[in-house]
């Protein structure tokens, strides 16, 4: 049995629901968005394409950055807020990076009341741990499993809050009527069912696009659907041409290739070596960190002990410096047996620190590579992790430039700028979850107050069903070319790995654009296999559209801008440039509606009270 | 160090299904997820497989490896002899959907039926204080990824359809285990713990803690924990007697039975 | 034992027909407890239905003590208040061992498994069609276990008490040299006893009613300083728990049947001095 001969309405026809906000995401921002809409009194509901409790935010090791000051009590918002700002190279959107460092302690204590347990001080507060970028230990943590405590608190939140959760069902669409979200089109991965959301507002939580390299932290969910779904909606898309490559990814054995290792190792002491045993990272200290980083090892080390009189290791330095330090290292021919550089914590803490304080850390590489991180090295190289582009987006509301689409989360662009400081991601999905949930019930409100709520289009349903079908068509129409998603796939992310990767050029760019065209004529030949219930074939085949999409932002973008800023490093442009420091690319669907359009934006200006904050130091 | 492995996989759904053997290519250092996947890849496009971190983290691709309950992308191939063949069935405690993947729905409705905690006010200063030592059992019950393994071995449901009505299996006594030893929370749970939860179902044979990926240990801590304070409120000589006398423990004041 | 549809094979589950598919030897250790336990269980009712053998001087049988039936001379130290019991001795107090055993934790899933099989391994289907757990009567009655633990902790200094003695002088007749009357002794049989009411303590220290007794009921760790250290410490004997439990199983076989030898003078007690 094929797909095509199974008619929607074979069993019972197509679902169909009503509510006032439909959550496209049910990870940290999808969560906190739907427990803020229903909140505020709207009937709610969360769609996710796995599990509940299984979206990638369980897999935040690190901790979520907050100003609580229990550490530390010179930590204000305001420290936080310039720590981001430099973070992201000045080019993250100033309104929410304010907000973000304003509110995200609330938002942590927020999760307590709700039963999360997190690690404590000797004074019963909460815990803050230190991480790069961040001038003082300020990640409120659970161990190295943060995300995990953070999902579930919010998990249970929901539960509890009676909200409607539609798990393993995909969205592939979002409706509109005349310009205005009306509601979303999806399928259930279970039986291949369709559904239709209808909805005024509809919020966008999906996360990222890392699976469309080969080396990533990120795993199959992560094909950018949020970012290709605001692009077909109308909406825009900002900074999608810096991805965070983290610096230390696993490296061997190939099977976990890219998994993460937490940057809690470099935290709580661990370094970086070369294969001749160099700390190498003093090397690498750019200007902009001189003051503020520690140029000789002793003095590195004491900072641990003695945070106000030494400076940062350079370890510490925001993620892309290592990043690139890293990968220079090896090409250098410095690197380890497997094509990585060392990560030493065993000759630096004792055992029992290291299994208490990075307990997954510990386990992961005990099972999947048989090295006991207390006795010897890891191996590991930069892996993708993050995008910092995503859904331009009001910084208050979170709305995009379509009215009733909001956006929240990784998928959401500007608060990161060009390069994302570490656990500055968990408190950005709670803070702007928060205020996505509570603009998207209040627009549905309104609009019910004045009687306008718009209606889903038969004839935009009819054609979502057409297109989610189509991979079943070509297959058993003429000259059906037989090509395998999964080849395609890996064909896509061999080339952004190869091509747009950390350090980047215009011919390489060049040649990966016209690798893109040709790989979205061979997925227009894909075969699936097999029918519609819970078949991974298909469900990959309708994923590598929005992959392939949001491949050709990055890589348009990555084209455009010429200088070498955060997560973009061009080698032809290895500077920043004042000029493009002013400005975002800004990316939105063309005429055809098969690829997509670039253009400048000048970024918003910040007043003059904030900007302060950058001159006195 | 490549070599061809003899996989058996179930394949089938809800109506019927059987067990098929395969040959696949694998290399050093992989796990049964990965020789999975590589059979999606190249061989079975549609083999339903549930998945996400790769890493033990998520919890998602639970499934029975030679009989065992596993999760998939921490079975490392190496731990089996390259000549044996490699059994692989969906949990068998839960309805099948499709090949490896199974209805689990079952534990989100008992998740629904639980307790949620429940905290008195915050300090004056907007924060709460709780000590570390306060908060390391109930953090060792939230390292839970949700894999859901220690339910799927369970006898209790497993061997007895039946039974899964009137037991929240340990997942969720361990959440129980979790909220009565919170430091600040403000319910006593004990009695549903016993009547709705179905806590005297556990033969404490301990299946569940074998199997947990987490390594927690849920019977030792949990259960038996849990089983101790359902006995202080109901069995206990002197409990009931130091309540005569007025001769009690405070610890537990300031709570509301629900 | 085909299961029929109550288990795995119930509909909707995936079509299986085998009861479990591992492949490794995993009835090895239910069937190694169900032999070990029988064995000693048969033992224990012969000696403890035998009612003589049990002491010789000074030591005497922990199946036996406190000995307050109409016992041999020299074996009761706490009186005789049951003298008119016409059955064995042991028959009086065993229930108090035996009970708590029987509603230890430990044991219950060591017998569970080996001798109700339910289930018989993990992943194995169990033979029953309807399982109650421990709901209703009689299982419910696990519960009581704590009242045996507090009796337990008696038995417990009962037992440490025969140690005691069994270190006390021994009479002219068992005179090691000449003269020797006076001054502690110790033999074999006075070490089997303490190695075995050493393990008796840790099986008895290391329950889990005892853990939770001393400060496992606490929500509040941090205002019970002493308390926590206690339990941290019984905490960590809890761990092997299963292993005291054995051992002290054997210690207490060990040591009445070297009593019994000694009674019936098949072997002369090893002296150290
Ligand atoms: C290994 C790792 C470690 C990290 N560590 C840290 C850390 O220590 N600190 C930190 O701050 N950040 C960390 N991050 C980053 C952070 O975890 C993520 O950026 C963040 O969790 C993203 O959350 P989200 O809510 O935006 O999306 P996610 O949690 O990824 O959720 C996306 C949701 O959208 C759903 N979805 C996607 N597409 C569709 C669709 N088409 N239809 C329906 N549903 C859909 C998915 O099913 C999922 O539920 C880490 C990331 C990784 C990968
Ligand atoms: S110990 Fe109890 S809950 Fe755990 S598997 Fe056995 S019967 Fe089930
Ligand atoms: S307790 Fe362990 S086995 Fe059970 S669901 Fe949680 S992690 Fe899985
Ligand atoms: S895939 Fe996440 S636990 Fe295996
Ligand atoms: S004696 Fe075994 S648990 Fe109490």
């Amino acid at each position: 049995m094929t797909g095509n001969e199974m008619s929607p309405e074979a069993r019972g026809g197509m679902e169909r629901h009503s509510y006032d906000v439909v959550v496209i995401g049910a990870g940290g921002a999808g969560l906190r968005a739907a427990i803020a809409a229903h909140e505020a009194g709207a009937r709610t509901a969360v769609v996710c394409k796995s599990l509940l409790g299984k979206a990638h935010t369980v897999m935040a090791e690190g901790g979520a950055a907050a100003a609580l000051g229990n550490r530390w009590p010179e930590d204000t918002w305001q420290v936080h807020f310039r720590d981001t700002m430099r973070g992201g190279k000045m080019l993250n959107n100033w309104r929410m990076a304010q907000l973000h460092a304003q509110e995200a302690p609330e938002r942590v204590l927020e999760l307590e009341d709700w039963g999360a347990l997190f690690d404590r001080t000797e004074d019963g507060l909460i815990s803050q741990r230190d991480f790069g970028g961040h001038r003082y230990a300020r990640l409120a943590h659970v161990g190295d499993r943060t995300g995990l405590e953070l999902i579930r608190t919010l998990q249970q939140r929901t539960v509890q809050l009676g909200i409607d959760v539609f798990m393993e069902c995909t969205v592939t669409e979002v409706l509109k009527q005349e310009g205005q979200v009306a509601g979303a089109f999806g399928y259930w991965r279970e039986t291949g069912r369709f559904i239709t959301f209808e909805a005024p507002s509809v919020i966008l939580a999906t996360g990222g696009i890392g699976k469309s390299y080969k080396v990533t932290s990120n795993s199959w969910e992560y094909t950018g659907d949020g970012h290709a779904l605001a692009l077909r909606a109308g909406a825009s898309l900002i900074n999608m041409e810096f991805v965070q490559f983290h610096p230390t990814g696993m490296v061997w054995p190939p099977s976990v290739k890219g998994l993460l290792v937490t940057e809690s190792v470099r935290g709580d002491g661990g370094i970086l070596r070369n294969s001749q045993g160099a700390r190498f990272m003093f090397d690498y200290i750019p200007d902009f960190f001189r003051a503020e980083t520690a140029d000789t090892e002793e003095e590195a080390d004491a900072w641990y002990e003695d945070k106000k009189n030494n400076r940062r290791p350079p370890e510490l330095l925001p993620r892309d410096e290592v990043a690139r330090a890293i990968n220079s290292e090896i090409k250098a021919g410095r690197g380890s047996p497997h094509g990585g550089i060392y990560l030493d914590i065993a000759s630096r803490r004792d055992a029992d620190y290291i299994r208490k304080r990075l307990p997954s850390m510990y386990h992961q590489f005990k099972e999947l590579a048989d090295v006991d991180i207390t006795a010897e090295p890891m191996e590991i190289g930069p892996t993708c992790h993050y995008v910092m582009g995503g859904v331009e987006v009001d910084p208050d509301s979170q709305q995009s430039a379509v009215t009733g689409l909001y956006a929240a989360g990784e998928v959401s662009g500007g608060m990161h700028g060009s390069n994302r400081l570490g656990g500055n991601s968990l408190s950005d999905l709670l803070v702007f979850g928060k205020r996505a949930g509570e603009a998207a019930a209040a627009h549905a409100t309104s609009l019910d107050q004045r009687g306008q709520r718009p209606v889903v289009d038969e004839a935009d349903v009819k054609a979502a069903q057409a297109d989610a079908l189509a991979p079943f068509e070509v297959s058993a129409g003429p000259g059906g070319g037989g090509e395998n998603p999964y080849t395609i796939q890996h064909d896509l992310q061999q080339s952004m790995n190869d091509l747009v990767g950390i350090i980047r050029t215009a011919t390489e760019l060049e040649a990966s654009l016209a690798e893109l065209e040709r790989l979205k004529q061979r997925a227009d030949r894909m075969v699936v296999e097999g029918h519609r219930q819970y078949n991974p074939g298909w469900h990959l085949a309708l994923d590598l559209r929005n992959m392939l999409l949001v491949s050709e932002c990055i890589a348009k973008a990555a084209l455009a801008r010429q200088e070498s800023r955060g997560g973009h490093t061009r080698d032809d442009f290895p500077g920043p440039d004042p000029e493009w420091g002013a400005k975002n690319l800004v990316l939105s669907l063309d005429e055809a509606g098969t690829g997509v359009d670039i253009a400048e934006k000048p970024l918003p200006t910040m007043p003059d009270d904030l900007q302060q904050l950058f001159e006195d130091k | 160090m490549a070599y061809d492995l003899k996989l058996r996989v179930w394949r089938g759904d809800a109506e019927g299904g059987d067990l098929t053997d395969y040959t696949v290519e694998v290399s050093e250092g992989e796990v049964v997820l990965d020789a999975l996947h590589r059979l999606q890849a190249t061989q079975t496009g549609d083999l339903a497989i549930r998945w996400n971190c790769k890493a033990g983290k998520c919890g998602s691709c639970s499934a029975e490896v030679n009989g065992r309950p596993r999760l998939m992308c921490m079975t490392r191939l190496s731990d089996f002899d390259p000549a044996e063949t490699i059994t692989v069935t969906p949990m068998r405690t839960f309805p099948v959907i499709r090949d490896l993947v199974t209805d689990v729905s079952f534990n989100y409705e008992k998740a629904r039926e639980l307790p949620y905690a429940e905290l008195g006010p915050r300090d004056p200063d907007g924060k709460r204080r709780m000590m570390q030592v306060d908060v390391e059992r109930g953090q060792e019950f939230r390292k839970c990824i949700e894999c859901y393994l220690c339910q799927d071995v369970c006898h209790v449901v497993r061997d007895h359809e039946d039974n899964k009505q009137h037991f929240a299996g340990p997942r969720f006594f361990i959440r129980y285990a979790e909220l009565d030893m919170h430091p600040l929370d403000t319910h006593d749970r004990r009695r549903l713990a016993q009547d709705a939860a179905g806590l005297g179902m556990c033969n404490i044979t301990k299946c569940c803690t074998e199997v947990c990926p987490e390594g927690i240990r849920i019977t030792d801590n949990g259960i038996i924990p849990m089983k101790e304070r359902v006995v202080d409120r109901k069995y206990d000589p002197l409990v009931w007697l130091g309540n005569k006398i007025g001769l009690r423990n405070r610890d537990d004041d300031g709570r509301t039975e629900v | 034992m085909a299961t029929t549809d109550h288990g795995v094979t119930s509909p909707g589950r995936a079509h299986i027909e085998a009861r479990t598919l591992r492949q490794d030897r995993w009835w090895q250790s239910p069937l190694a407890t169900f032999v070990v336990f029988s064995g000693f269980v048969v033992f224990a009712t012969i000696r403890a239905f035998m009612g003589r053998d049990y002491y010789a001087t000074p030591y005497l049988s922990p199946f036996y003590s406190p000995c307050l039936g109409d016992c041999v001379e020299g074996a009761s130290d706490f009186g005789q208040p049951f003298a008119w019991w016409p059955l064995s001795a042991a028959l009086i107090i065993l229930v108090f061992p035996l009970g708590f055993r029987m509603t230890c934790y430990y044991y219950r899933k060591a017998y569970y498994r080996a001798f109700w099989l339910s289930p018989p391994a993990c992943g194995v289907a169990e033979p029953h069609t309807s399982y109650s757990g421990e709901t209703r009567f009689p299982l419910i009655l696990q519960n009581v276990h704590r009242w045996f633990w507090y009796a337990a902790v008696v038995v417990g200094l009962v037992l440490t008490f025969d140690v005691v003695l069994a270190f006390r002088p021994m009479p002219a007749e068992y005179a090691l040299g000449d003269g020797e009357t006076s001054g502690i002794h110790m033999g074999l049989g006075t070490l089997l006893m303490l190695v075995n009411v050493v393990l008796i303590w840790l099986y008895t220290l290391s329950c889990h009613s005892c853990r939770h007794v001393v400060g496992g009921r606490l929500r509040h760790f941090s205002k019970h300083p002493v308390r926590y250290r206690l339990w941290t410490w019984v905490s960590r004997l809890n761990t092997s728990h299963g292993r005291w439990a054995w051992y002290s199983l054997f210690s207490v076989a060990v040591v009445d049947f070297y009593i019994f030898l000694l009674a019936t003078g098949r072997i002369q007690d090893v002296r150290f001095f």
